[in-house]
């Protein structure tokens, strides 16, 4: 319980450095280019138009509100992604910090799922623009979309934890994981409908995948006018808890010998 | 009267893993497990040290090359924890250590001042009030909004030294850093460093300098492959120290 309370305080001490922190990784992020922060929105917006041409006319799809059901996925994905594979580097890429100056370590992990974050809030401005352009409805259930939301920070924060550990030690995990997380993209129905690969006896995959969960969650609010399903919800925010505690736990352990591999 | 202890430091032994060659990827890792080539060699950069530093107090710590100094350093300033044994401090600590190295290439000094200002613990009310007493200090006048990236050495160094020294610690670690910038901010430096000497803080200063060990410090002590081999009065253990180097 002691442990617990000084961490408290201590957090408390460095919130004004995890803000910097945010801060920091926001500016850089897009200092120097023109356009600068209106690239969060731009961008998700051409990505949107290049998939939806590739996997809707060119398929032949006629569905009206497909971009929105592609930019939906796009959206949630890339924050998952582009959080674990920032935060991956995070304790290696500040090193030069770390071995001059004391702070909790946990900062540069928990600033960059942060800074992505709020990227990822802005993002969806682009997302009320097309879905109302689009003609998509806005309902009750929509209020429910906080949900997946929390959920897919608690499963990015989790992995974030792992992965920024084993990158300490392993710098393989860099590579390994731009493979990883290719992987989970494709397998998260993000510009394909999952009716046909269910009906090919292939539904496992999104039964299985705790991100799949958080977009087809997300879309139910959103585009679909429909409740959450709450196996879903449950499932991945069981399974965000589970990492969660892992990447505290190894984590918590591995930390004080960080600076001994930097 | 018996002065309070400030620094507290018991027992403390640091072990490093010196591998033969650096184990860094998982091929590597995995093929040497497997062979069972990952050896260890344990290399005990301190051990058993123990020493307290009582308010006011200024301790010099001597010694050669690879005796442990910087290691004792960084684990007094919290960087490293130590394998065993452990360091207690009261007080605020500021290591006064490689100036200028936590520094953000591409932000500038004004951001920097922030960002380096928010690593050392202090709050944005703090930055605020102290902001435009840093910028004096550290001379830096309109260079303050270009990148740090384009600043020399000596700017950095400066720019690190007047954000650090701007809330007085009670403990305070000195790595030869008096020789920061030019001779001029040298002198204002030290001056400044003296200042809080005067106001009664704590000091740990490493050195190789004994000349510059004797100036500053009242106490002192010597590593010897990370073991204490003498410690107290200053001018006594410089006598051992100026024996032990010729």
């Amino acid at each position: 319980m002691n442990a617990f309370k000084t961490s408290i305080a201590n957090f408390r001490k460095y919130q004004f450095l995890l803000y910097e922190l945010v801060k920091k990784n926001i500016k850089l992020k897009y200092r120097r280019s023109y356009l600068g922060i209106l690239w969060t929105l731009l961008e998700p917006l051409l990505v949107m138009i290049v998939l939806s041409v590739v996997f809707g006319v060119f398929f032949g799809r006629d569905d009206k509100q497909w971009p929105v059901y592609i930019l939906t996925g796009r959206l949630l994905f890339s924050f998952f992604s582009s959080g674990t594979k920032s935060a991956l580097r995070s304790v290696s890429g500040n090193a030069s910090m770390i071995k001059k100056v004391y702070v909790p370590k946990y900062m540069y992990v928990l600033a960059n799922i942060i800074s992505n974050f709020v990227t990822f809030l802005l993002s969806l401005i682009v997302l009320v623009v097309v879905a109302a352009v689009l003609d998509v409805r806005p309902t009750i259930y929509l209020l429910e979309a906080i949900v997946p939301l929390i959920i897919i920070f608690i499963i990015t924060s989790g992995a974030s934890l792992i992965l920024a550990t084993l990158n300490v030690f392993f710098r393989d995990i860099d590579y390994i994981w731009q493979v990883g997380s290719m992987l989970i993209s494709y397998t998260c129905a993000i510009f394909y409908p999952v009716e046909r690969l269910y009906k090919n006896g292939y539904g496992f995959v999104f039964d299985l995948n705790p991100i799949y969960m958080c977009i087809a969650n997300f879309r139910n609010t959103v585009l679909y006018g429909k409740p959450l399903n709450m196996q879903y919800t449950l499932v991945s925010l069981g399974l965000g808890i589970f990492l969660m505690l892992i990447g505290i736990l190894l984590f918590y352990k591995k930390q004080d010998k960080f600076i001994l591999y930097l | 009267m018996k002065k309070e202890v400030t620094v507290k430091v018991s027992n403390v032994g640091m072990r490093f893993n010196l591998t033969q060659e650096r184990v860094d990827n998982l091929k590597e890792y995995i093929i040497k497990l497997l062979t069972r080539k990952l050896r260890f060699n344990d290399f005990w950069a301190l051990r058993d040290v123990s020493f307290e530093i009582h308010k006011g107090e200024r301790l010099g710590v001597l010694g050669l090359n690879g005796s442990g100094k910087s290691t004792l350093l960084k684990i007094v300033s919290g960087v490293l924890k130590p394998t065993k044994g452990n360091v207690v401090t009261r007080g605020k600590v500021a290591p006064l250590l490689e100036l200028g190295a936590g520094f953000t290439p591409e932000y500038t000094g004004r951001e920097n001042i922030y960002l380096y200002g928010a690593m050392l613990g202090y709050s944005k009310e703090l930055l605020d009030e102290k902001f435009d007493e840093i910028v004096d200090f550290s001379e830096l006048g309109e260079f303050i909004d270009v990148p740090i990236k384009n600043y020399s050495s000596g700017m950095k160094a400066r720019l690190g030294f007047s954000v650090a020294t701007i809330v007085e610690p009670d403990i305070l670690i000195l790595d030869e850093v008096l020789s920061v910038g030019d001779k001029r901010f040298k002198r204002k430096s030290e001056r400044k460093v003296m200042n809080m000497f005067d106001k009664g803080v704590t000091v740990l200063f490493v050195s190789h300098s004994l000349d510059q060990v004797l100036r500053i410090c009242d106490k002192a002590i010597i590593l010897d492959g990370g073991h204490i081999v003498a410690k107290g009065n200053v001018e006594k253990v410089a006598k051992i120290y100026k024996n032990m180097t010729e």
